[in-house]
């Protein structure tokens, strides 16, 4: 079994003979080290959660499991045999076999023929639609699934489509199925269908990697955890023996109880101490988007930074982009500026004052081909144009200006963005806005994947502007940023604020037990009982991931 | 995640490339951006040494700037939708549907003829209005109801000819208006009147495209259409902009063509104009995946396109092969540009 000790791993804790061993993986791409000697262990007939934040290297280690991606360096040995999966192909025909949240089935064909896809089982060299049809029908059985498999796929839900895919593994004999976030775009009842079939399969011996954001899940149906962070694993346990609470923090890398040191960012601490309350600016009320949002509600002053806080796929996002007009609402009120703000999308914003720069750089801000200049100005076009005709001296003036004050590294205004920095892409992207003079600026991650230097910079920089009056809204999953750089925070869990707590009142133990429970649990902290007698009340649904 | 493409053994995070690879880097770059301009001058020495005689005449070159005339209007607006991230079919068949509009008004009777000109002034804008309409529709179908562009303009592509067809009755409609058809037949200067009007078109896109609002946000809407919603672009409105350039421009050139033949056949006006004017456009340099986009070059691919047609006829190959060798052309053209993508 086990011939390298992994951090915090407790083998007399329950653990089953190992199916899947995967040691010392390492995976680097241009520029990224994703994996950095993760490791991953799960045992035969084990429900066995992959968790970690965005980033911390889940999605590599699990796509190298799958033949998706090769490693650099590692091992992995699967069923007893050292392995070396070319192809998800490969991986399959030894018995891995992968479920995306996207179905990758044949909508318009029989679920029969569905399952049995390239695989039909013929007589005389013609289809053998009886055997095909009773094969699945059996299948299915196993699942505890009825369901007329002449039907074709189309006519299921997402849910059931799910479970003719997990038929399908069943039928490969797989021994591992990985479900990769399997439950974002489920309701309760169909979440509830799928663990019946998850329990279905660990009986029928087939081992279970999920991955998931949310806890909840996991408690219900998951026996052990792995839990990664920046590329490592960094815990595995038995469900019984890791609070919630303890898994939060081990996933965000803190310490419970731990007194946190200061000054751990750019933000400067005197200035929350000496905090200014100017007018209301933003008041946001009961904003609902199913199935992410389910009530959140924060407001905002003048000068104000709030810190949003909150687990992936806790509704963060859905916030700032509702606010933003980016999505419709399904319901609630935004107030912008002492007046009731119904934002037709992002230009409306945009005039009325408001920035928003988003949590993924690369989809959702830059323009890769265009320059420095042309990104830079972009939103201000409108406002440096005569009759449509780009005033470039006025351009060129803004442009430089604030390339020297933010400190955009460039070979020129002319270079394409795309072969900028992380960071002075983020400065860019920033600078944006600011040309504009916002009243509120939305901050969705503003310093992930950013080196420390321009981490500090941009940090100085969002309290400097708040110093001058400017509202931000800081969504950050960091806690130090959170901790230090806002006046207040709210907390998101399950798509609604749990709590908006002052700076002062703020902790790290505080902020880990919302996030986890959604309440301040502080029995939580010292009560060894098991953990699924808090959890049992069902997730009431479904969230997107992280986008 | 950060995803991406595997690294090679031996490449680290520091140091993610040997150093001669930014040279080779750029050394691509360059190619790229002048190896239209190269191959296009190759071609014209060519034809200056070995053809001199029959290339160097006049006559030649004006039948070259004619036949390439209405590509290269049509290519310009084709180019404008590419950068966007679009494609238009839907050109040659809003060549036909202008085509027989202008040809039904010059030979109607309701023309108030007796005002001077007033007709002939219909027979100009009345088509390209109309085929501008169709071009609205193209945007409709793709910026409002999210048809993917190549289905959408296929729609009027399928039925834009049998539109045009149905107008005249299927028959070919032939006119004699002199006046009308300078814009096929006239010359300024010893010039065809049409590659004037080529050249002004792409001198004025070339200038939008750099200098205005609109020219920027056709290739931030191309670059990247999320990330230019959410920094205010007016995206459906630029969408809408380029189908209707797109359309007018190829109305435009449908006016050209009747006007050079005097006639108008519903059938065959523009007919393969959008393979033509795509081909134009991928050779000239322009991302077929849009965010990038050089007017320049749509008429460098153009004339290049023009020019290996031109040359080889007059090598005496037969029709059959110059498509062959023509396509090789462009097949070439477009693997440079994939390469210094990459």
């Amino acid at each position: 079994m086990a011939t390298r000790a992994l951090p915090e791993t407790n083998a007399a804790d329950g653990a089953r003979p190992l199916l899947l061993a995967m040691d010392g993986i390492t995976k680097t791409f241009p520029g990224v080290v994703a994996l950095s000697g993760a490791s991953l262990r799960v045992g035969r007939g084990e429900v066995h959660a992959l968790v970690g934040q965005n980033g911390a290297g889940k999605s590599t280690l699990v796509r190298i499991l799958t033949g998706a991606h090769r490693r650099d360096s590692g091992e992995v040995v699967f069923a007893g045999q050292p392995v070396d999966f070319r192809s998800p192909q490969a991986a399959q025909r030894a018995g891995v076999s992968t479920i995306y949240q996207e179905i990758n089935l044949v909508p318009y064909r029989s679920i029969a023929e569905n399952i049995f896809l390239g695989r039909e089982p013929r007589r005389f060299g013609l289809l053998d639609w009886r055997a095909m049809n009773r094969n699945a029908r059996d299948l299915l059985r196993r699942l505890d699934i009825s369901l007329d498999v002449t039907r074709p796929l189309y006519e299921l839900n997402v849910a059931l489509q799910q479970m003719v895919a997990l038929a399908r593994a069943l039928s490969f004999e797989s021994k591992l199925v990985v479900l990769d976030e399997p439950t974002s775009s489920l309701d309760e009842r169909e979440v509830q269908t799928l663990f019946a079939v998850i329990r279905g399969l660990k009986q029928n011996g087939v081992s279970v990697l999920f991955i998931t954001h949310r806890l909840d899940e996991l408690y219900a149906v998951c026996d052990r955890v792995t839990i990664m962070r920046d590329g490592q694993t960094v815990a595995e346990r038995a469900i019984p023996t890791i609070q919630k609470l303890e898994l939060v923090a081990t996933m965000l890398g803190k310490e419970l109880g731990e007194v946190r040191q200061e000054g751990q960012t750019g933000f400067d601490q005197a200035r929350r101490t000496a905090r200014r309350t100017g007018p209301p600016m933003l008041e946001a009320r009961n904003l609902r988007r199913e199935p992410a949002l389910r009530g959140a509600s924060l407001s905002l002053r003048a000068g104000e930074t709030i810190g949003l806080a909150g687990l992936l796929g806790s509704g963060r996002t859905e916030v700032a982009r509702a606010i933003f007009a980016a999505d419709r609402l399904d319901g609630g009120e935004v107030e912008f500026g002492g007046g009731p703000a119904r934002f037709h999308g992002p230009a409306h914003a945009i005039r009325a004052g408001i920035g928003l720069c988003g949590e993924d750089r690369k989809a959702e801000g830059i323009i890769p081909y265009l320059s420095v200049r042309e990104n830079l100005t972009l939103a201000a076009l409108p406002t440096l144009t005569t009759a449509g005709i780009v005033d470039r001296k006025r351009q060129r003036a803004i442009v430089d200006r604030f390339i020297t004050r933010l400190g955009i590294k460039a070979s020129s205004p002319e270079q394409p963005v795309r072969e900028l920095s992380g960071g002075n892409q983020q400065k860019v992207l920033l600078a944006r806005w600011l040309c504009l003079h916002p009243k509120l600026l939305i901050l969705d991650e503003p310093t992930r994947g950013i080196d420390v230097g321009a981490k500090a910079e941009i940090q100085a920089l969002i309290d400097e502007l708040a110093g001058q009056g400017l509202s931000v809204l800081m969504i950050s999953s960091e806690l130090e940023e959170i901790l230090e750089g806002a006046d207040r925070v709210a907390v998101m869990r399950d798509g609604e604020t749990v709590a908006i707590l002052d700076h002062a009142e703020v902790s790290q133990d505080r902020l880990l037990s919302l996030m986890a429970h959604g309440h301040e649990d502080d029995a939580a902290l010292a009560n060894s009982g098991p953990p699924i007698a808090n959890d049992v009340a069902p997730d009431r649904g479904d969230q997107r991931g992280g986008r | 995640m950060a995803g991406g493409e595997p690294v090679r053994p031996g490449r680290t995070a520091t140091n993610p490339a040997p150093r001669f690879a930014w040279t080779r880097h750029r050394a691509l770059d360059l190619m790229q951006t002048y190896a239209g301009a190269i191959a296009l001058v190759l071609l014209i020495l060519y034809n200056v040494i070995f053809n001199a005689s029959a290339f160097l005449t006049v006559n030649a070159i004006r039948v070259n700037l004619t036949q390439v005339a209405e590509i290269v209007i049509v290519a310009v607006g084709m180019t404008l939708v590419i950068a966007t991230g679009g494609i238009d079919l839907s050109v040659g068949s809003m060549m036909a549907i202008a085509g027989v509009v202008a040809a039904t008004i010059l030979l109607s009777d309701v023309a108030p003829w007796n005002v001077p000109y007033l007709g002939g002034a219909l027979a100009y804008v009345v088509p390209i209005l109309v085929v501008a309409v169709f071009g609205a529709a193209n945007a409709f179908l793709i910026a409002n109801m999210r048809i993917q562009p190549i289905i959408a303009t296929l729609i009027l592509f399928i039925s834009g000819r049998g539109i045009a067809q149905v107008i005249v009755g299927g028959r070919l409609q032939s006119f004699r208006e002199p006046e009308w058809q300078v814009i096929g037949q006239g010359r300024v200067l010893g010039i065809p009147v049409q590659a004037i009007i080529m050249i002004v078109i792409v001198a004025v896109a070339a200038w939008v495209l750099a200098r205005t609002a609109f020219g920027r946000y056709v290739l931030a809407v191309g670059g990247n259409e999320e990330a230019s919603r959410l920094a205010g672009v007016p995206v459906t409105r630029v969408k809408y902009a380029v189908y209707i350039i797109s359309a007018m421009l190829a109305g435009l050139a449908g006016l050209i063509s009747i006007a050079i033949n005097s006639a108008a056949d519903p059938a065959n006006i523009g007919r393969n104009m959008e393979l033509s004017a795509i081909a134009a456009v991928a050779v000239g340099g322009t991302s077929l995946l849009g965010g990038r986009a050089t007017i320049v070059g749509t008429l460098i691919g153009s004339l290049i396109i023009q020019l290996t047609t031109y040359t080889l006829l007059t090598e005496g190959l037969t029709d059959a092969w110059v498509r062959v060798v023509t396509a090789a052309a462009i097949l070439a053209a477009v693997l440079i540009q994939r390469r210094s993508t990459r």
